[in-house]
């Protein structure tokens, strides 16, 4: 750790205004103050200001950190499943965690690859420093999307989110939506076919040639995916090897689905990560839980079949699919919710709410929470809006009452 | 009009430094809706053009006649004569494109280029000026219709004007038609690019 604080100290006059590669300086800074607090900050003792150590790349880095476990389950799952539809019997836990992990690596490498390319030049043709908020975008995005994506789509998708998402509105801290979302929303209406459907949610090639091969078309439908198809009085949930996917099977992970959202447990621990930290707003996650549970009840006391997804019990609403990751690590993002903490009960609330609804009543769109998430950012402003307008009116009308009582 | 501009200018300005579209921003519901597809796109690009230019010269015409306070009856009038000769000449002799464009060849009546250019134009203009004038922002209003449409044709459905124009092979490597661009908001998105580009050429246009 020294030794890599002297070399970039040696190394920081060349990027200085006048050294050779001032071209590079906003990469310098970037990885400079990302591996130590920054240099340039006011003493403790001169300033006026109170500094925490809490910057926002030390944020960033919990929120990684918070999400490391669905990571890893996501990487054991993926290979889990790749085992069942191969046929397999055993299931070798480094050989499927090493699957998975060969799986996965070319999409974060490319999410990466786009997602900061583009943040570099913006930062260095604006002058600007580069910001940090992109850590957390790049591997959200191969999380939420299953793990077979091809990677050009990936590449576009990030390319899209990145730019129409996040530089247009001005960069890290002033998007209005969910980078990580939009890149999902993007690749939903853009290529329905990678992104839904029965073929997609179980990798099903060799990376590297590592693995067992899997028959051609092989298909398995993620358990939302045959809830909105199923036709029958009572619902059947089936895995790859045809046996009945159970809650506990839900609330474990180990179903078909995209990479990092199965796994309810994981998503648990992430939460708790998060929540001990004081990094997500536990009123957001309480809420949008209260919300969609409350809303699963509600639609499941008028079960019937037209809609099958009203059949299906309040709790497993919730583990199934992604709504608990999104509620966890998306609805909480501090830049694209509500500000105000009432701002953030309606917020909470209407997410769990509409992510419920669109999941139940559009059997074209069996995950909701996306779609959830991305409108109520939208409406985040104008909830803080008439919560802060609401205030003021009421203190007025308190000043009026006691201004009339002086007269 | 401070300074008078002269014939030249009249015809090309809307081109790019007046555009109807990108620089005046009207006109952008029929952008989001007639081009998914160029052929559409053209044919209400001629249209317009078609309509704004002799509803310019009509209304440029009996100006002095038209009393100020039904101004507007008048011009609406001479649209919709006008906008009606067009669309009974589109189902005669191409009934296809016009079953495509629907309503949106009535609408033309409603389309806010039009009412804006009979007003601040033709209304105190000779006839000529206001016939290049009409052409001209008919010219700048389907130029930016037709590069919206084959952008979205193009990457939407991977074809022009009907005809295949991504290559099979890419097909068969992995490439997919994006089917966003087919959705209205892409267009919004895509007329957003052009403005972006055209801002940056032309500094001058930028809000401060």
């Amino acid at each position: 750790m020294k030794s890599l604080k002297r070399l970039l100290d040696r190394a920081r006059p060349a990027f200085g205004p006048k050294g050779r590669f001032h071209a590079f300086h906003s990469i310098f800074e970037g990885i400079d103050t990302f591996l130590f607090t920054p240099r340039d900050t006011a003493p403790g003792h001169l300033s006026t200001h109170i500094h925490d150590a809490m910057d926002s790349k030390r944020t960033m880095t919990i929120v990684i950190v918070a999400l490391l476990p669905c990571l890893l389950f996501g990487m054991y799952n993926t290979g889990y499943q790749h085992w069942l539809a191969a046929g397999e019997t055993i299931f070798p836990f480094w050989s499927l965690l090493w699957y998975g992990f060969l799986s996965i690596l070319p999409t974060i490498v490319v999410t990466y690859a786009v997602g900061l390319g583009i943040e570099f030049f913006v930062a260095q043709y604006r002058h600007e420093e580069i910001q940090e908020g992109f850590l957390v975008t790049g591997l959200l995005i191969p999380m939420i999307i299953p793990v077979s994506t091809p990677l050009w789509m990936v590449a576009v998708a990030t390319a899209f989110s990145v730019i129409f998402a996040k530089e247009v509105f001005g960069g890290t801290g002033y998007n209005i939506f969910n980078p990580a979302l939009v890149a999902r929303a993007f690749l939903f209406f853009s290529y329905p076919s990678q992104m839904s459907g029965d073929a997609v949610f179980v990798a099903t090639n060799q990376p590297f040639g590592f693995g067992p091969a899997v028959a051609d078309g092989f298909t398995c439908a993620t358990p939302l995916g045959q809830i909105a198809t199923s036709t029958s009085d009572t619902l059947s949930v089936v895995g790859i090897d045809s046996h009945a996917i159970s809650s506990w099977d839900v609330f474990i992970g180990l179903i078909p689905g995209s990479f990092g959202e199965t796994s309810c447990l994981c998503i648990l621990i992430g939460a708790a990560i998060l929540l001990f930290t004081r990094i997500a707003s536990w009123r957001i996650i309480l809420s949008a839980t209260i919300g969609s549970v409350g809303t699963a009840y509600l639609i499941h006391a008028f079960a019937n079949t037209t809609y099958p997804a009203t059949m299906l019990n309040p709790i497993d609403q919730l583990t199934l699919g992604g709504l608990a990751f999104a509620i966890i690590f998306m609805a909480t993002d501090p830049v694209t919710s509500c500000r105000t903490n009432t701002g953030k009960w309606i917020f909470g609330f209407l997410v769990g709410t509409i992510a419920i609804i669109i999941r139940t009543f559009n059997n074209g769109y069996p995950e909701g929470a996306m779609l959830a998430v991305l409108l109520m950012n939208a409406f985040a402003p104008l909830i803080d809006y008439c919560v802060v307008r609401a205030n003021i009116n009421r203190r007025q009308h308190r000043l009026k009452l006691a201004g009339s009582d002086k007269s | 009009m401070a300074d008078k501009l002269t014939k030249r200018q009249i015809f090309f300005n809307p081109f790019s430094k007046n555009n109807p579209v990108i620089v005046q921003i009207l006109g952008i519901c029929s952008v989001l809706a007639v081009t998914a597809k160029l052929e559409p796109a053209i044919v209400m690009g001629a249209s317009v053009i078609m309509v704004l230019a002799f509803s310019n010269v009509i209304i440029s015409l009996i100006r002095a006649t038209i009393p100020t306070n039904i101004r507007i009856i008048v011009q609406l009038v001479v649209v919709a004569a006008l906008v009606v000769i067009v669309d009974q000449f589109l189902k005669a002799y191409a009934y296809d494109v016009s079953r495509q464009l629907s309503v949106f060849i009535g609408l033309i009546i409603t389309n806010c280029i039009l009412m804006g250019r009979l007003e601040a134009f033709a209304m105190s203009n000779a006839p000529w000026p206001s016939f290049l004038d009409g052409v001209g922002n008919g010219c700048g209003y389907a130029l930016i219709l037709v590069g919206v449409g084959s952008i979205r044709e193009l990457l939407g459905s991977g074809t022009l004007m009907g005809h295949q124009a991504i290559p099979q092979w890419a097909y068969e490597h992995g490439y997919a038609n994006n089917g966003l661009m087919i959705l209205p908001p892409m267009a919004l998105i895509v007329v957003a690019c052009i403005i972006w580009v055209h801002r940056y050429k032309h500094k001058d246009l930028q809000e401060k």
